[in-house]
């Protein structure tokens, strides 16, 4: 089980910005390209230090990926950098063809993503990537939870040969995983354990299920909270074996309920194990302007949301 | 008919209301808002044919439209002061359950907003559309649609700017916001946009250029672009302007194009702008 304690408020974008800088310390094959947005990505220290291997690609992201997906031949190791939404669904037959199906070492480092975004509204606030991505043959979907699981998740990417899309969001956010932890593409962290029920969590719903499970456990049930950080490929074992435990599961994700972790899941379960879930999602609707807080209150994502979800699931 | 100094108090109240809008909610885009404002306020007042009375269909109306979005302080600012809602909903935007979200939308239904923007390059090719089904119902009227430069970086507005020669789109009046700054600096250091005026000439267009912070100047360009539809092309303004015009310390970079001014500097911007038709 891996120990967790907050430190402080910290965003996840910075990781990936302090993670990218200590990647292409390590690796000079490492390159950065950006779309206009170098500042929101955090990419500034990438690129006042390796100014050569850092291309503005300007506002034009279909351009970006493709240009990304051929500076793989040859041996670079590309990470494109803009909103996840223009990531994403602006640029998805590009990253169909050019990356996916041809099997290209692109990682695609996506920002701003969900309603954590905030004041930018629904345009920006994108709650079908995990979908999109999942849906393409051998991408690996990575969305971590802070900032230090962040850092550690793009230097971990650049050392993995294949196509990846990596999540991550705006906000400050409760950092509570350690400095310089080892991460494992593909597999599960379990932040707590417990025996009646079965938290799977990712992003920015991690931090609000370890509030969820401590206020669960004090009123008497005892919850096991699972950090999925790599949805794709999803940890089948971990799942399954808490799961035969618990034998109920409540999944929480910044993201539209169909097709993101908690499909990913359900899918999961009624092959192996049927057991009951319920889904802590976006219900098939649009964000909206305001502050995160508000959002994640209003669309049902927060701390409570989860509380209700348990006290469902254990019910039936 | 409006004179010009009328206008440009319109326009100093419309600079305000950027302003203290995004001061409110420490967030939004200042640096264009304040650039397109003469645009704007000359738009609404002098130039288009409209019912504030809002209908989707806009039939045999002037139609208006932001490819982009960020800069929808200036719009919601000049749709409140022309009749389509409530000055004092702008005191809502970017805020939780608000018709002005943060882009333009219809899912809430604000009046004036006819397609939502905010992802950049969309809006020319709606534009084409909405002009081209005027056209196929006899509706004489000219859709206007305005556009960032850096905006122009997307390839989807060229293809649009292709498509709209192909098919003599007249009734067709695209502005580009021309203030050579974008995100992350200067266009020129990002992805320079090398002539414009030459590229849309190339691509079939009819190409003027107009100061957009010199009010007269906006009129009488807005009109000279309105007698030049129906000669079979599409009209394209390259209107220059200066992000964060009306305000001395926002201009003269790109570092205001998403930044809310703090306390200190709305006072001093506004201690720079006349009160001109009263504060939300
Ligand atoms: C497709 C897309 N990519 C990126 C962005 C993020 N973005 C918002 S505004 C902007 C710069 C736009 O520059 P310009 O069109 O010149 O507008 P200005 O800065 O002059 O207001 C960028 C990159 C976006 N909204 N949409
Ligand atoms: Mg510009």
């Amino acid at each position: 089980m891996a120990k967790y304690e907050y430190t402080e408020m910290k965003d996840t974008r910075s990781g990936f910005g302090d993670g990218l800088l200590e990647a292409g310390k390590r690796n000079k094959d490492v390159v950065a390209l950006c779309a206009d947005l170098t500042g929101s990505l955090k990419m500034n220290a990438f690129k006042d230090a390796f100014p050569d291997r850092f291309i503005q690609a300007g506002i034009a992201e279909a351009n970006m990926m493709g240009v990304a997906a051929g500076l793989t031949i040859g041996g670079k190791i590309p990470f494109t950098g803009t909103f996840a939404n223009f990531s994403t669904g602006r640029v998805y037959d590009q990253i169909r063809q050019s990356i996916a199906y041809s099997g290209k070492n692109v990682k695609i480092a996506a920002s701003h993503a969900g309603l954590t975004l905030g004041e930018d509204g629904a345009t920006h606030q994108i709650l079908e990537d995990i979908g999109l991505m999942k849906m393409l043959p051998g991408m690996v979907v990575i969305n971590p939870c802070d900032y230090e699981q962040t850092k550690a998740a793009t230097i971990a990417i650049a050392e993995f040969d294949g196509p990846v899309y990596l999540r991550f969001g705006r906000p400050k956010w409760p950092v509570f995983t350690p400095p310089n932890q080892k991460f494992e593409i593909g597999k599960a962290v379990t932040f707590q354990e417990g025996n009646d029920v079965t938290i799977i969590a990712t992003g920015h719903c991690v931090w609000e299920s370890l509030k969820a499970a401590e206020e669960l456990e004090a009123g008497g049930l005892s919850v096991e909270v699972i950090n999925i950080h790599t949805i794709k490929p999803l940890d089948n074992d971990a799942i399954l074996k808490s799961v035969a435990k618990t034998g109920r599961v409540v999944t929480a994700e910044e993201h539209q309920m169909n097709g993101g972790l908690g499909d990913s899941v359900a899918q999961l379960l009624a092959r192996n194990n049927p057991k009951p879930i319920e889904f802590v999602a976006v219900d098939d609707s649009f964000g909206e302007s305001g502050k995160p807080e508000e959002l994640f209150e209003k669309y049902g994502l927060g701390k409570s949301s989860i509380v209700a979800a348990v006290k469902r699931v254990v019910k039936r | 008919m409006a004179t010009i100094q009328e206008l440009e108090n319109t326009a100093s109240q419309v600079r305000r209301d950027i302003l203290r809008m995004v001061h409110a909610v420490n967030s939004g885009h200042p640096g264009g808002s304040l650039g397109c404002a003469d645009y704007f306020t000359a738009l609404y007042s002098e130039i288009m044919d409209y019912s504030t009375d809002f209908k989707m269909d806009g039939t045999n109306e002037d139609l208006c439209f932001l490819s982009n979005g960020h800069i929808s302080p200036v719009w919601y600012s000049v749709l409140a002061r022309s009749g389509f809602f409530p000055i004092s909903e702008l005191s809502t935007f970017r805020k939780i359950d608000s018709r002005l979200q943060g882009h333009p939308t219809t899912h809430e239904g604000l009046p004036g907003i006819r397609i939502a923007s905010g992802s950049l390059g969309q809006g020319m090719s709606a534009a084409i559309g909405a002009a081209m089904t005027k056209k196929m119902n006899g509706d004489t009227k000219t859709v206007y649609c305005l556009h960032g430069d850096g905006e122009l970086q997307e390839g989807q507005i060229w293809e649009a700017a292709m498509f709209a020669a192909h098919n003599k789109v007249d009734n067709l009046i695209c502005t580009i916001d021309y203030n050579q700054r974008q995100i992350d600096g200067d266009t020129d250091d990002v992805l320079s946009l090398g002539n414009l005026r030459a590229k849309f000439e190339a691509f079939g267009w009819d190409v003027m250029e107009m100061d957009g912070n010199n009010m007269e100047a906006t009129v009488n360009g807005l009109k000279e672009a309105k007698s030049k539809t129906g000669n079979g092309k599409p009209i394209c303004i390259l209107m220059t302007t200066e992000m964060g015009a009306g305000v001395d310390f926002m201009m003269g970079s790109h570092k205001w194009h998403g930044v809310a001014p703090n306390d200190e500097q709305l006072k001093d911007a506004l201690s720079q702008l006349t009160e001109t038709a009263g504060d939300y």
